[in-house]
């Protein structure tokens, strides 16, 4: 049974529900060139128009959701991956300007920085809701690559830009510093 | 009685006593322990109740009935089951539960009734029994209120007490020895012969004999998980990108919408005109969106991928007609809440002898007004679901806290039963009270209809998160305290005003009106343990139409920073030290007093300062309070920067939250609030340019991050009592800490949020 009362009035007539005509327009249409992308050392084609954001074609074509999408902006750090090593916001990158440049994501990254990042995150039991915690240890990794002993202040340089709203900075901070001496 | 019938009965009786005529004949403990339909099992698993399942190859899987976004239920509420049970925790995981009444939550119900936590009256007890009793049969699943160990602490361990026992009954049955003598330990039977065998050996034979009709649990001194840290045993998965957000869902075939509400919250939506979208890549069509379970009109594009319909809704041209909210802006509301503070005296939720006399009978008296934004949630996963109807049956994959009035929502748009529709839930990006409201499901199921046959994933951009979310109420509050001729306080009088939750909440899920008190409004004024010689403590509910809705320690989150700003204020008009003016208040309060002293110690109140690392000057302050049954004391160290910015350094946070399951679960959730509260009292603020919100995304709404993160430091104090709420205790103390800290530290006293240093 129902618990909703009458049915919601449609706020508009139906003929102004509308739906593209079929058959659809030519295949040559953008948004199904293909490009190649290196991806956690392998090669995938994809078909996406080159302004798409790489988040994008990461959680769309691709189905690889580990990459998360938070903000749109940039802001958040949800949707971290490296490209070359370099840590990027996936959500502001188009598709267009990765090129050659080697992907990798929170399912391909390999190493020991985030071998000993991981096993830090655990340790110190980081995460909470976990959804910006991809982005954070690409983050870090990026930083621990670079980085291998930072401080205080290399850390506040390197991770203020990915947002938790569970609040796992203090654990975070910790962890990178643990993962540094192991 | 049809079901609405009932349902509105109760909801609509919340505090009232009519709940008394609704029988009863069991304990709602033991009602709890078995679902209406068997559990669904794989392979080797034997069910042994509702809340357990054993494999045969001794793998325990522990039905998880809340939602697990962060607050690390799944690690809790499994270590609760697995203590009864013996079982072994490195064999153990976890299952979203299926939905049944055994699983609805009675305790955040039970709290929801306007009773003093000090009140020991007779209706109380009677009225919060019956009301778990009637919640059993016709409330709802869902995860809030800070209630998961609270509601399943006694259900969870009697569902392992039990299974241990018919563990126990089937290895005494096959090793013919009295089932006294068999022992369990880790996951392993055995008797004193010798004999000796993991769980799964006994699993389908245990699951086969009856529940046993008592079993006895465990001391506290016979536990060996609770009360010790555990791992959270969802690590492994949020650490490789392999957990699934609800987000996450990949049904084959999967097509995405992306949608464009109206921008007056409310508003409707008077036409369209899709040409342009349509004829865009991989578009598939364009619909209108109704406004069921509160949702503001819009429209959804839809198409094969989710960039393609992000692009498409922005290429719809809309025209909006604007709804009630358009005719204000938040200057008219904070008016109008003043307005009625000076018209209206509220609606008292706690008394204590003659409040106006006492103030008129005062050698002095002291007044301030205080004031608190709208909130938005901003959850980190923005607002999402995913919806499938196929062969008139629906599938939901969603992020909510509420999977029952979800799975309502879905049907009602799809129009089929409710029967029909099954609901997916994984982990969530964040609550927060945001996925207490099932609007986006509603809308993603009205999104699906119209693809019938492909699954379809609704995202909100974040822009559409922030703007059409269900706010934490704006509010305004006013004080009188009336002192004798030494300075000691002699009367407490408190109006504050603002929109009820828990009336348009309830409308939004079922559909039904709901009137008379609500506890949430006032809920942090009045519901506090200071002994007041005289007080009155009322709210005075305003109707306006901004969409408003359960934010992280609701009404506490605005109520605690008023309450504790004026109490540091009154101590500090009368030149009291601020701990003991509120320890002098406190005296039948023991708990209370070693939260406070607890914090204090640990600070060093009272001991000077070193000041900021650039040489500011660092002041202390103190705030105490009681939420969803915990008390929680926080000293904040504070600074202000050249730049006026407000920085704070560290704070100490002292908790009794009853008996604790995980010790280092308890130190993340009150690091958690510390920073959730710090984010809302330093950069919290939804305002409103007739009837829209301002705030959009990250940029225009700050939050706390790495850099400005203060050093936090947990102190559990220990306790017996059962366990309390932990989800959001700590956030309500935080904002009047640093408040009081910075009234020591300038002079200034501010008495609205979000917490701003005026120029110099």
């Amino acid at each position: 049974m129902s618990l909703w009362g009458e049915a919601p009035t449609p706020t508009l007539p139906t003929d102004q529900t509308t739906e593209r005509p079929e058959p659809r327009t030519s295949p040559a249409a953008p948004g199904t060139e293909m490009s190649t992308l290196k991806i956690n050392g392998q090669t995938r084609e994809v078909h996406a128009a080159p302004d798409t954001p790489l988040l994008w074609v990461l959680r769309g074509e691709l189905q690889m959701t580990g990459t998360k999408f938070g903000c749109g902006m940039a802001l958040c750090g949800a949707c971290t991956v490296h490209l070359d090593g370099q840590p990027v916001r996936s959500c502001v990158t188009p598709l267009a300007a990765v090129g050659t440049q080697e992907v990798t994501t929170i399912e391909g990254v390999r190493g020991a920085s985030i071998d000993a990042l991981r096993q830090a995150w655990a340790a110190i039991n980081v995460v909470q809701c976990g959804y910006c915690q991809s982005g954070q240890l690409m983050s870090a990794c990026a930083l621990l690559d670079k980085t291998p002993k930072p401080t205080d202040a290399d850390i506040d340089a390197a991770m203020s830009g990915n947002l938790c709203r569970c609040g796992t900075y203090p654990r975070i901070r910790e962890a990178i510093h643990q993962a540094s001496t192991n | 009685m049809p079901m609405t019938t009932r349902r509105r009965f109760i909801l609509g009786s919340l505090g009232a006593t009519s709940a008394l005529v609704l029988g009863w004949s069991a304990l709602p403990v033991r009602q709890r322990l078995s679902t209406a339909r068997p559990l669904p099992v794989s392979g080797s698993e034997a069910a042994l109740n509702g809340w357990v399942k054993i494999d045969a190859d001794s793998t325990v899987t522990v039905m998880l009935a809340k939602s697990e976004m962060g607050q690390g239920v799944s690690t809790s509420l499994a270590m609760v089951l697995a203590d009864e049970l013996d079982a072994d925790w490195a064999k153990l995981r976890t299952e979203t539960s299926p939905i049944d009444k055994i699983y609805n939550n009675l305790a955040t119900v039970v709290d929801g009734l306007p009773f003093h936590p000090d009140s020991t009256s007779t209706l109380k007890r009677v009225a919060g029994w019956l009301t778990a009793k009637s919640m059993r049969e016709i409330g709802v699943m869902m995860t809030g209120g800070s209630s998961s160990l609270k509601d399943l602490w006694l259900p969870m361990r009697e569902a392992g007490a039990s299974a241990r026992a018919m563990l126990v009954a089937a290895a005494a049955a096959e090793w013919g020895v009295p089932a006294a003598e068999v022992r369990v330990k880790a996951g392993v039977l055995s008797h004193a012969s010798g004999k000796t065998a993991p769980m799964g050996h006994f699993a389908a034979a245990a699951a086969a004999l009856p529940l046993p009709a008592a079993v006895t649990l465990k001391t506290p001194a016979q536990f060996t998980l609770i009360g010790h840290a555990q791992s959270r045993k969802d690590n492994a998965a949020k650490l490789d990108g392999s957990a699934r957000f609800g987000i996450d869902a990949l049904p084959p075939g999967l097509l995405y919408a992306s949608v464009v509400m109206c921008p007056e919250l409310g508003g409707g939506l008077a036409g369209f005109d899709a040409a342009q979208a349509l004829a865009m890549p991989g578009v598939k069509k364009v619909i209108a969106l109704g406004t069921a379970a509160g949702l503001t009109a819009g429209v959804a594009a839809i198409a094969e991928q989710p960039w393609q319909a992000m692009q498409a809704v922005k290429a719809v041209l809309p025209q909006w007609s604007p709804g009630p909210a358009a005719a204000w802006s938040s200057a008219d509301v904070f008016k109008r809440l003043r307005d009625e503070l000076d018209h209206e005296d509220g609606f008292a939720y706690y008394s204590e002898g003659d409040a106006a006399a006492a103030l008129k009978g005062a050698a002095r008296t002291l007044k301030a007004e205080y004031q608190a934004p709208y909130l938005a949630h901003a959850a980190m996963e923005p607002i999402n679901c995913t919806v499938l109807l196929k062969d008139g049956a629906g599938t939901v994959w969603a992020s909510t806290q509420v999977p029952g009035i979800a799975r309502s929502a879905a049907a009602h748009a799809l129009g089929i039963d409710a029967e029909r529709v099954s609901v997916n839930v994984g982990f969530l990006g964040g609550g927060f009270g945001r996925r207490l409201d099932v609007d986006f499901i509603a809308q993603a199921a009205e999104i699906a209809r119209a693809m019938e046959g492909r699954p379809v994933q609704t995202i909100w951009s974040r822009e559409q998160d922030f703007t059409h979310d269900f706010y934490r109420p704006a509010c305004v509050s006013r004080f009188e305290a009336g002192l004798d001729a030494q300075g000691r306080l002699t009367a407490w009088h408190n109006v504050s005003a603002g929109q009820a939750i828990v009336p348009k909440a309830v409308s939004r899920a079922f559909g039904l009106p709901m009137a008379g008190p609500d506890k949430t409004t006032s809920e942090g004024a009045f519901d506090q343990p200071y002994e007041w010689p005289a007080a009155r403590i009322a709210h005075r509910i305003v109707d306006l139409p901004i969409p408003i809705g359960f934010w992280r320690s609701v009404g506490h989150s605005h109520q605690a920073f008023f309450k504790e700003s004026f109490v540091d204020e009154v101590a500090q008009a009368t030149g009291q030290d601020p701990l003991a003016f509120r320890l002098a208040l406190l005296k039948n309060h023991p708990r209370h007093q070693a939260v406070l002293r607890r914090a204090a110690d640990k600070a060093g109140w009272g001991t000077p300062v070193a000041p900021a690392p650039d040489g500011a000057k660092v002041a202390r302050g103190l705030a105490l309070h009681q939420s969803f049954g915990s008390i929680v004391a926080e000293v904040a160290e504070v600074s202000v920067g050249p730049d006026r910015t407000i920085r704070v350094h560290r704070v100490v946070c002292a908790v009794d939250c009853g008996t604790v399951v995980n010790p280092d679960g308890v130190r993340q959730q009150l690091e958690s609030a510390v920073i959730f509260g710090l984010s809302a009292a330093l950069h919290g603020e939804i305002t409103l340019d007739k009837g829209r919100v301002q705030q959009s995304n990250f940029h225009q709404q700050g939050a706390v991050r790495m850099a400005d993160c203060p050093r936090i430091e947990v102190e559990i104090l220990p306790s017996a009592e059962p366990p309390e709420g932990l989800g959001e205790p700590g956030l309500p103390p935080l904002a009047p800490a640093v408040a009081n800290a910075l009234a020591r530290l300038t002079g200034q006293r501010l008495r609205a949020l979000p917490l701003r240093m005026p120029a110099a």
